[in-house]
């Protein structure tokens, strides 16, 4: 279906196309698995000024919205790559929105530093992290791209904590992920210094809604991947004298994954526009998005096994590696149920 | 973003609700449930007659066909402010989404200025004649016959069924066979039938709802004059497909949809089921299906906007509207309770989505339309049909 682009944007697309073709994401994350160091392509993401995105051109920033920052996580999210964009795009856009100065700033854009969004309400319990003045204590686990990360911007309300990540009383904790594509860490803080700074009000929450909406963006793409596998096995592979793509049991399948990865792809428009012109509207279209697409995914990633019969489900196969980034996606970031629950609140807040 | 307002749709949005505060008081409410007595529909008709003069109706039709010749955007506008107001919208949707553009696109000229302009004001309702008893969603098997008399006038015989508001209608528009010795979608052609013809007969159909939306219609010897044909003989089929690509697209752009407005009404004045944290997640899940569904039938009018037919996964937008409301409604009764089945409007919905889910084709056969035209996977093998009749052999002189 049509998306509605403009120039600059599908230049945008098409590059970050191009950008990832160049890398063999897909079998790096297959060769993760078997313990291989999964590449990190944190470099082609600086290079095309991906890191810089949501950061104003006075910081060496691009300076775009979200839709961009959408498009291009889509982009990636296709071909299973990591570029770590997840925590960091949300932290810049953090720190673009509360001013914070332009050699932080500029430092990210230009991807000499790398940030990791950490929210201090989420994790085990609400609230998991506490402010005193310019110090943060607390725990947060299973925080997104934390692991590596030279920042930790906490979000605390609408109050930014900029931590350094190897400033005393922090931990960060990388774990293995069922994902080989993930860097997942817990991170622990206690009584960490940092630099505070505050947000306009009811701003704070715009870091996690736009990590929702970029990880609804990677799923998205993935789901359009692994629809698009399903898809031409189908015309391929003959069972019974005919292509199994014939058949209306495989066929429908893969016009639901469709159906579903549409009505997804809607809401990143629809996120994507809230985020320029609508702020107060993004939370309810970044997690509707959020919703959406992990469930397309969800659909998309096991069907596509399915389709492929008995080698579908074989260790080298690539399709398993989209359902672990299925399985893996929807539990992220406080999980696809946070963001479903952040529908109804947005939608009952203002009846 | 290329999605943003200009600032001419700014004022023209600022017109509409000028115009609306000014118009829209006594307005009848957009409703969910059909309207059962006549008083209601002559009350709906005469509002969109008043939507009609203002320019609110048919909002993209060109100025040549009486339209307001707006944009596709102005016609979003539209939809959008009635909807967030609970007013309802054009009465004949049949007329104005689906038989209008189809005598705009096929019409004589002749019939595009008889008929056109009442359409659009709701003076004459339409109804479509396209479904048989044993035709169903292959609707190229239909099996009504037009017999062309000497004289050029055709005579029609045959039964439609699954009318909607043919008891309303002033005209209907007619799918019948004119050629049976040819591949079944090559002899078909459309005409244009007043409903209140000698040899047809309405007779209404209750539906699970209790209402009686549908009817069965009757034709029988049935006379239509020469001019009643919409575009050429044994072109019924094309004039059909153009028909039904609106009508997916008007069935599935919140026709039968649940309104998310009144879903998050319902479960906001239910104390308890607005604190649950159950309910709020099973909530968030059916309204960013509702969501979904909105913003992929706005990305289809700005396609159409762009000047694209709507394609065939405009079909999707109607699978999406029956699974997402009727997903909706059962959730709504499972929060608020079961006594929510009985009166109103949910209960209606639950009984009435089983039956759309067929309407306007059936999920299975939208499913292999967008399957093989959009995403090119194989069809499935059709039956052949049963040969043509042998060409006649030269005729037998006459036996009298």
């Amino acid at each position: 279906m049509y998306l509605p682009l403009t120039d600059e944007q599908t230049f945008l697309r098409e590059a970050a196309l191009d950008a990832l073709a160049r890398h063999a994401t897909v079998e790096a994350a297959r060769e993760a698995l078997d313990d291989a160091v999964y590449p990190v392509l944190w470099p082609t993401g600086t290079e095309a000024g991906w890191t810089g995105l949501l950061t104003g051109e006075d910081a060496d920033g691009v300076g775009l919205g979200a839709y961009e920052a959408l498009l291009v996580l889509e982009a990636c999210g296709g071909r299973l790559a990591d570029a770590r964009l997840l925590g960091h795009l949300p932290a810049t856009a953090l720190l673009e929105a509360a001013g914070a100065d332009a050699q932080l700033r500029g430092a990210l854009a230009r991807g000499e530093r790398r940030a990791a969004l950490v929210d201090g309400g989420a994790g085990d319990r609400p609230g998991a992290i506490s402010l005193d003045g310019d110090f943060a204590s607390g725990a947060v686990t299973g925080v997104l791209d934390a692991d590596g990360a030279d920042v930790l911007v906490v979000v605390c309300g609408d109050t930014l904590l900029v931590v350094e990540a190897g400033a005393d009383g922090v931990v960060v904790a990388g774990k293995r992920a069922y994902d080989s594509t993930r860097a997942v860490a817990d991170v622990v803080l206690r009584t960490a210094a940092g630099t505070r700074l505050e947000l306009p009000a009811g701003r704070g929450r715009d870091g996690v809604d736009l990590q929702r909406a970029l990880l609804a963006a990677e799923a998205v793409g993935a789901a359009d991947a692994a629809m698009r596998m399903a898809r031409d096995y189908a015309v391929d592979r003959f069972a019974f004298g005919r292509p199994i793509g014939s058949y209306q049991a495989i066929k429908h399948k893969i016009v639901e994954m469709l159906r579903l990865v549409e009505g997804a792809r809607s809401l990143l428009v629809a996120a994507g526009e809230a985020w320029a012109h609508d702020r107060d509207g993004f939370a309810l279209a970044a997690n509707a998005a959020r919703v959406t697409a992990d469930d397309a995914l969800r659909y998309a990633a096991p069907e596509n096994i399915f389709i492929h019969g008995g080698v579908g489900a074989t260790w080298e196969h690539d399709a398993q590696l989209y359902y672990r980034r299925a399985e893996s996606s929807r539990r992220l970031a406080g999980g696809v149920d946070a963001a479903a629950a952040a529908v109804a609140d947005a939608l009952l807040a203002a009846a | 973003m290329s999605l943003e307002l200009t600032a001419d749709q700014h004022d023209y949005r600022d017109r509409l609700r000028a115009w609306l505060d000014e118009h829209g008081a006594d307005a009848p409410r957009r409703h969910v449930l059909e309207p059962q007595d006549d008083a209601a529909v002559a009350r709906l008709r005469a509002w969109q007659g008043r939507l009609s003069d203002a320019g609110y109706v048919g909002v993209t039709w060109p100025a040549r066909f009486g339209g307001p010749g707006g944009t596709p955007a102005e016609a979003v506008i539209v939809d959008q402010e009635l909807e967030a107001r609970g007013i309802a919208g054009p009465f004949d949707f049949i007329g104005i989404g689906m038989v209008g553009p189809t005598i705009m696109a096929h019409g004589t000229p002749e019939q595009q200025e008889r008929h056109l302009a009442p359409l659009l004001r709701g003076d004459e309702f339409w109804c479509q004649l396209l479904s048989e008893p044993g035709a169903g969603s292959d609707l190229a098997a239909v099996q009504t016959r037009a017999r062309r008399r000497e004289d050029g006038a055709w005579v029609v015989n045959g039964q439609k069924v699954w009318t909607s508001f043919a008891q309303h209608a002033a005209f209907g528009i007619l799918l019948a066979r004119t050629d049976p010795a040819v591949a079944k979608h090559k002899g078909l052609s459309m005409f244009l039938v007043p409903m209140d013809s000698d040899g047809l007969t309405i007779r209404p159909l209750r539906q699970i709802t209790g209402d009686a939306e549908f009817n069965e219609v009757f034709l029988d010897d049935l006379v239509l004059p020469a001019d009643a044909m919409i575009g050429a003989e044994g072109e019924g089929w094309k004039v059909a497909l153009t028909m039904l690509g609106f009508e997916r697209v008007a069935v599935g752009s919140g026709l039968h949809a649940v309104r998310l407005e009144r879903l998050v009404a319902a479960i906001a004045e239910d104390p308890a089921a607005r604190e649950d944290h159950a309910v709020r997640v099973r909530m968030g899940q059916v309204a960013s299906q509702l969501l979904a569904l909105r913003h992929t039938s706005e990305r289809v009018v700005r396609e159409i906007a762009e000047g694209r037919v709507p394609g065939p996964d405009a079909g999707l937008i109607k699978i999406t509207s029956v699974i997402a409301s009727l997903d909706a409604c059962r959730f709504v009764v499972d929060a608020i309770g079961p006594d929510a089945l009985v009166d109103g409007e949910w209960g209606h919905q639950v009984s009435a989505l089983p039956g759309v889910r067929s309407a306007g084709g059936t999920e299975e056969i939208l499913r292999n339309l967008i399957g093989e035209r959009h995403l090119g996977l194989p069809p499935e093998p059709r039956v052949a049909p049963p040969a043509p009749a042998a060409p006649a052999p030269a005729p037998a002189p006459a036996t009298v």
